[in-house]
């Protein structure tokens, strides 16, 4: 129903959306799809690469792909769908108008132009110096003039972001508080300011060096303000990620947070402590002392990790007590066994849950601990940690949120459904075997940015053991799967966005086993009351801690059989 | 749900279930033992770095490892110098593209001040197979005693990309037992 005013009420969840934030929503979130797979080819050619056996680019193919692999999927896919999320947070959650649309169109030819402008830089081959771009070594301006454009792109978003809610609050539109999942994405916004100014700071000066006009950048501090952009632009994903979890429970079982203060404390302790991380970077590092390193690196006190561990209890607890509330009371376990797993939305999302948590965190805090960094620092553990935090947790997030988005955003049927439901589990187990075994590759010494650790052309020789190769062929394998999965995905989506049956105006659609107003209602009654009963997340959050708690001092037992060092 | 705003409208009010609680509660205690773990490592543990780095001007560090090759060169191997310097003394490693220069030899169970630090481009010194990984700068000399406690050869990785080469930058130490 197209009202003169450009909203429709959408017969599903009965939210009214306005027709500009609709196209923005899909605009992004078609060019996000595109450039995570032009992210995702480079990506399987690089583990092609690493893997010995296969071996498939030259050693210059491969650093231009490994450059390119990660601005495209960890820059470009992310941030553009994370527009598409603050749009949809925002108008479409709270039944607004979206504030602006002609300066929410410069955000998005100004972050296409600048993904253009660099990826052609990358692909002309002259700035092959990896996403980080560590200073001295030096890329084409346009390499950097293009980071800026998208940056400035991406800052223009979060501005109509803001304008949105300010309008909304104005307009009345919604009652009481902004929805939990709102709150998320407003978290993920101010990140991202603080996330693109240190950016700005950071790459504007790196632009006008590599044009001539300033002598010298010092490496040191550019690898601390360009880790303040590197290190919190993961944090957007976090939040980002974390607010899409809440929504798929809410849209698919219709999940209330077990507490809405709990879940948004969580929030706030990301916002306040999250933007520390930048020290994880510079662990082994000259120049910067201790105290700073420690202080930092555990984020006051790991007090982010702390947001993260409630919502690694509130996300299934929520999850847990809307199934219990439907009858899914048996044994401890019922809920999850009999939870929608054929829906593509719910698996993407719980997998991502668990595995962002026990792969991607797990290793996150551990490799970050000051001194465990020694033996991990610039390793294929890295990589091996943020595929899992990044992929396994964003990506695959970001995955299944789209199965929701076509109906109701697009407004056509999903294509393929058989396809659609195995597709996060190909996907998932895919990148969990490209994350353990480049952890497993890490632990052995492989370096990271790496194109032959047999050291065929090198001066002087060093023999890695076979487990390190058989790491690296085990991770080959994984990456076809996950690009296996990658490529379902966009077959999925792109024949459902374009050809999909369409969903008429007044048609709803279902989205999980209990939608709408019917399962609000039968999972309304719970909360906070002394009722609550959530004995199974209970036991899997006990099984985390546990994990978390011996993979923490076995690694500790590692590095105290180093050579002394003081 | 969570997409709707909080159907208590004093959200704030609500109690917290006592299950939440007890988790906030662990997952805070938890946060501050590794927080210490790290400040009580660096009282008792043997693993940590020094904290002591200078500014220095590329050419500078040059001249220093210049004048350590010229005073304790023990043999040639291919291109490379191996320098056995004296326990306790200062050692100095350089980088560059694409090669840790020079060679060292380190008597096993002896301390020693490991200088690291790079004439170009940043790089990444790894010891291996120990699995002792740590970054290097150009224009920052950092400064770690190390003891080595096991003898045999190791390799040096670089293990930061530093162009087109960088997967032939390697290097050796060699650690003898005592004479």
């Amino acid at each position: 129903m197209n009202t003169k005013s450009g909203f429709r009420t959408c017969p599903t969840t009965g939210l009214k959306v306005h027709s500009a934030a609709e196209n923005l929503i899909k605009a992004n979130a078609v060019v996000a799809v595109v450039f995570l797979l032009i992210g995702g080819l480079f990506g399987l050619s690089v583990a092609l690469t690493r893997w010995p056996a296969v071996h498939i680019l030259p050693a210059e193919w491969f650093y231009l792909a490994l450059t390119a692999h990660g601005l495209d999927v960890l820059l470009v896919w992310i941030i553009f769908f994370e527009m598409a999320i603050l749009y949809f947070a925002s108008a479409v959650l709270l039944n607004s108008r979206l504030a602006a649309p002609r300066w929410a169109w410069a955000q998005f030819v100004l972050m296409l132009s600048g993904a253009l402008i660099t990826n052609v830089a990358v692909l002309q081959g002259n700035s092959s110096v990896m996403f980080t771009s560590y200073v001295p070594l030096q890329a084409s301006p346009w390499f950097y003039l293009g980071l800026i454009l998208f940056a400035v792109g991406a800052l223009i978003g979060c501005a109509v972001f803001f304008g949105t809610l300010v309008v909304a609050k104005d307009e009345k539109t919604y009652q009481g508080s902004v929805p939990l999942v709102t709150f998320g994405a407003i978290t993920a916004a101010i990140i991202a300011v603080f996330t693109l100014a240190s950016g700005a700071i950071i790459l504007i000066p790196t632009y006008l060096w590599s044009l001539g006009l300033i002598s010298n950048i010092d490496p040191l501090m550019y690898k601390l303000v360009w880790w303040g952009m590197g290190h919190s632009s993961q944090q957007i994903n976090v939040s980002a990620h974390v607010a899409v979890w809440y929504a798929i429970g809410a849209m698919v079982l219709g999940a209330k947070p077990i507490s809405e203060k709990v879940s948004r404390t969580a929030f706030l302790l990301y916002i306040l402590f999250l933007q520390l991380a930048s020290a994880h970077h510079l662990l082994v590092e000259p120049g910067v002392s201790s105290s700073w390193k420690i202080f930092n690196t555990s984020y006051a006190m790991y007090l982010a990790v702390l947001g993260s561990m409630i919502h690694g209890l509130t996300v299934p607890g929520s999850i847990e007590a809307a199934q219990r509330a439907k009858g899914f009371n048996k044994g401890m376990f019922e809920w999850l066994r009999k939870a929608p797993w054929g829906n593509p939305a719910f698996a993407g999302m719980f997998l991502s849950l668990v595995m962002f948590g026990f792969l991607g965190g797990i290793s996150g805090v551990v490799m970050g601990t000051e001194q465990i960094n020694l033996i991990m620092h610039n390793t294929l553990y890295v990589p091996g940690h943020f595929h899992a935090t990044v992929v396994a947790g964003t990506t695959l997030a970001f995955m299944a949120i789209t199965y929701l988005v076509i109906p109701l955003i697009f407004r056509r049927h999903v294509m393929f459904p058989t396809i659609a439901r195995i597709q996060p589990y190909v996907f998932g187990l895919g990148v969990a075997g490209i994350s353990l075994f480049m952890m497993g590759a890490g632990t052995l010494g492989v370096p990271r940015r790496h194109w032959d650790i047999t050291f065929a052309d090198a001066l002087t020789s060093f023999e890695f053991s076979n487990a390190a190769f058989l790491m690296l062929a085990l991770n080959g394998i994984f990456a076809c799967m996950a690009a296996l999965g990658g490529a379902m995905y966009i077959l999925v989506t792109v024949s459902s966005v374009f050809f999909g049956r369409r969903i008429g105006d007044t048609e709803k659609v279902q989205l999980g086993p209990a939608t709408g107003t019917q399962a609000a209602a039968a999972v309304a009654s719970y909360g906070s009351a002394g009722t609550l009963k959530i004995p199974g997340t209970v036991t899997l959050v006990g099984v985390f801690f546990v994990s978390f708690v011996l993979y923490y001092f076995v690694n500790w037992k590692y590095l105290a059989e180093l050579w002394p060092l003081k | 749900m969570a997409i709707t705003p909080p159907s208590e409208r004093i959200w704030w009010n609500e109690p917290v279930h006592k299950v939440e609680i007890i988790w906030i509660v662990i997952a805070f205690l938890w946060g501050i033992t590794m927080f210490f773990m790290m400040i009580w490592w660096h009282g008792t543990g043997q693993q940590n770095l020094s904290n002591e780095a200078y500014r220095v001007q590329p050419f500078q560090y040059a001249e220093k490892v210049d004048a350590m090759i010229a005073a304790h060169t023990v043999r040639q191997e291919g291109a490379f110098p191996v320098v056995k310097p004296p326990p306790g003394s200062d050692v100095y490693l350089m980088a560059r593209v694409y090669m840790w220069w020079p060679m060292l030899e380190l008597e096993k169970g002896q301390s020693y001040r490991l200088h690291l630090s790079s004439i170009d481009l940043q790089h990444g010194f790894s010891l291996q197979p120990l699995n002792i990984n740590m970054q290097v700068h150009p224009g920052y000399d950092m400064v770690v005693n190390i003891t080595p406690t096991t003898s045999g050869e190791f390799g040096i990785v670089c293990n930061e990309y530093c162009g087109l080469g960088h997967h032939t930058m390697t290097g050796r130490i060699y650690v003898v037992d005592r004479t």
